[in-house]
């Protein structure tokens, strides 16, 4: 085992070097420069102000720059807002970011798998088509367009909860349910499925020979095999979702990190954008870590590494 | 060996009034009793039957069939154009003439909604097939090969998921220029990886199974193994995915419009349609966001439960 997390280790941070490498030639290669719509810069200013940020160096160059501020992951100040370096971007919106999307994550696990379980049972009666009438629903509605209905009703109608901003935990409530019902229509579906195909196998009915409470049944023996397909999906989910949600956060004015994604792309902010990948792969790549180790414990037939 | 002859010794002299169907062989009274009394149905025949059964999923298949042929026929239905502007029609809420109303520019909703079905329906469905037949074949042979060709596989996925995705979306529109097909290749380029994971998640766990075991025993070659064991048994999860990634392709479709980065004016998808109307909830005019989002709705209403009738109809194993 510890061979291979040697190993994963060293794949893993192979993974982040090429998806960095690339990124860095995406942003190259598009057409663009950060001062494109400066107003009153004189061919003078623009090369001074390229030269400052060695926008004028040859690739290679630009190139170890970037590698190095990855490895010591520091990334100098933003080329749109010199007054803000993007660690201190990273530092303020990420908790922001987490917190909103580890809520909606965690209320999007208990409640999709309880409604997948659940459907899952009583195939094909009332509540399996209650339950996924749901879920379709939460699927059906582009979350900015449930985001909206939400202000529309609970914050200007009903004025049970304040529309926008984050400063207390009433805050939360919307955003945290425009984010989390995506989420959890997925988790319920997919659970459902594999539940049906999970409850027709031999071993559950070996265990309900052997007499084991219905409980004990669904949660050991059906429910950890069901899994799979939801851990799967999970992995990118996660990473993403607690990067922050680019939409709910303008929608709701959340001073997450999901703007910077899109703002910095726009803007062609070049240490912003590298700052923003570096730390989404990061995430991105120990949550897929953290999938294929699932892998195996849940299903202790799949095997990682080859023995021998 | 159950002839019924006389076998009792014991009353020789009874012998010639022993009846004469006695002799009559076991097998030709039970002639009929093996012949195959239900109708010999092939893989496909039995699941259209299965799905024929279930009345929700057949709901869904003709909501899309309407769908479809509405995407065809339904601008041709209404008198007016789908780029005809009215500075004296604006805003007019759904009458006799606009069936649907009119937008801030005085075009019509309903042809504008039947141009959006077009659009939206294509890019979803396009979008759908792309990601079946990459992530399928990638997936399969990451999980039935496993080991090092899997780890690689896997690298490269992570790879896609890593990459600035606007970034991607920006070079495609650079180099392809705007359009229908850019913004497929778009929504594929990194959509697909979604289903090589469930695939190769479904056949990592599959693989191992004994009934994968006794075909290698018997000497099956990997497609047949690929095309008989593991694809029927990972069919539930891929078309549950397949019927997710076509909402999921509508929504980034009008994620992209968002961005200025979609279809263009004056054509508009649902996605499009939806995120314009958006400010409506406050001005009242509340028919240029509830037609669009009500299609966005029904499409996935109807793919979602046809979906869960065919995962049910494929599946071999809830076969009656």
């Amino acid at each position: 085992m510890a061979r291979y997390m040697i190993k994963r280790f060293w794949a893993m941070a192979a993974t982040i070097l090429v998806i960095t490498t690339l990124t860095f030639v995406l942003m190259k290669v598009i057409p663009g420069s950060p001062f494109n719509e400066e107003r009153g810069t004189n061919e003078a200013v623009q090369k001074n102000l390229e030269a400052y940020y060695h926008l004028d160096d040859p690739l290679i160059f630009q190139y170890i720059f970037y590698l190095k501020s990855i490895i010591t992951f520091d990334f100098g100040p933003s080329i749109k807002k010199p007054s803000d370096s993007v660690n201190d971007m990273l530092e303020r919106g990420f908790p922001v970011s987490f917190e909103l999307g580890m809520t909606a994550i965690v209320i999007a696990v208990i409640s999709g798998l309880v409604l997948g379980v659940i459907a899952a049972l009583r195939r094909n009666g009332f509540l399996d088509y209650a339950a996924m009438s749901l879920a379709v629903l939460g699927i059906s509605i582009p979350n900015f367009i449930l985001a909206t209905l939400l202000i529309q009703q609970f914050a200007v109608n009903l004025k049970l909860f304040p529309a926008a901003t984050w400063t207390s935990p009433i805050h939360m409530v919307l955003p945290t349910a425009a984010l989390a019902v995506g989420p959890m229509a997925i988790i319920a579906r997919l659970t459902r499925s594999s539940m049906v195909e999970v409850l027709t196998q031999d071993y559950i009915r070996t265990a309900k020979a052997k007499g084991l409470s219905p409980f004990k049944i669904i949660v050991k023996h059906a429910l950890r095999n069901a899994l799979m397909p939801v851990i799967t999906v999970l992995g990118t989910l996660v990473a993403s979702i607690l990067t922050g949600s680019f939409v709910i956060e303008k929608i709701f004015a959340i001073p997450g990190m999901g703007k910077y994604f899109v703002e910095s792309i726009n803007q062609r902010d070049y240490p912003v954008i590298m700052g923003t990948t570096v730390f989404y792969s990061v995430i991105l790549i120990i949550m897929l870590f953290l999938v294929d180790l699932a892998y195996g414990l849940l299903d202790p037939r799949i095997k990682l590494h080859k023995k021998g | 060996m159950n002839l019924p002859v006389q076998t009792d010794e014991r009353q020789p002299e009874q012998h010639n009034q022993v009846p004469d169907e006695w002799f009559v062989l076991n097998q030709e009274k039970n002639r009929e009793a093996d012949s195959v009394k239900r109708p010999s149905l092939s893989y496909t025949q039995d699941a259209w039957r299965r799905l024929k059964k279930n009345k929700l999923a057949m709901a869904g298949l003709f909501i899309l069939l309407f769908l479809f042929v509405m995407a065809v026929i339904g601008p041709f239905l209404s008198p007016h154009s789908v780029v005809r502007q009215s500075l004296t029609e604006q805003n007019l809420p759904p009458s006799a003439d606009h069936w649907f109303g009119t937008d801030e520019l005085g075009r019509d909703v309903f042809t504008r909604t039947w141009y959006g079905a077009r659009i939206s329906l294509f890019v979803g469905v396009m979008a759908a097939l792309i990601d079946f037949l990459i992530g399928v074949i990638y997936g399969g042979v990451a999980g039935y090969k496993g080991g090092r060709i899997d780890s690689i596989m896997m690298r490269i996925i992570e790879v896609l998921y890593g990459l600035p995705y606007l970034l991607v979306v920006i070079l495609l529109m650079v180099l392809m220029g705007p359009g229908l097909g850019t913004i497929i290749v778009a929504l594929t380029v990194t959509g697909w990886v979604g289903m090589a994971r469930i695939v190769r998640g479904q056949v990592l766990q599959i693989k191992n199974y004994e009934y994968v075991l006794a075909s290698k025993t018997f000497g099956a070659k990997t497609f047949r193994i690929i095309r008989k064991n593991l694809l029927p048994n990972t069919m539930g999860a891929i078309i549950v995915q397949m019927t997710l990634t076509v909402p999921a392709a509508i929504f980034a479709e009008s994620f992209l419009s968002f961005l200025g980065l979609g279809i263009q004016a004056p054509f508009a998808s649902w996605g499009v349609m939806a995120n314009d109307g958006l400010p409506t909830i406050l001005s009242g005019h509340w028919w240029r966001l509830f037609f669009p989002a009500f299609f966005i709705s029904l499409t996935m209403y109807a793919f979602n439960v046809l979906g869960d009738g065919l995962q049910d109809a494929l599946d071999p194993k809830l076969r009656r």
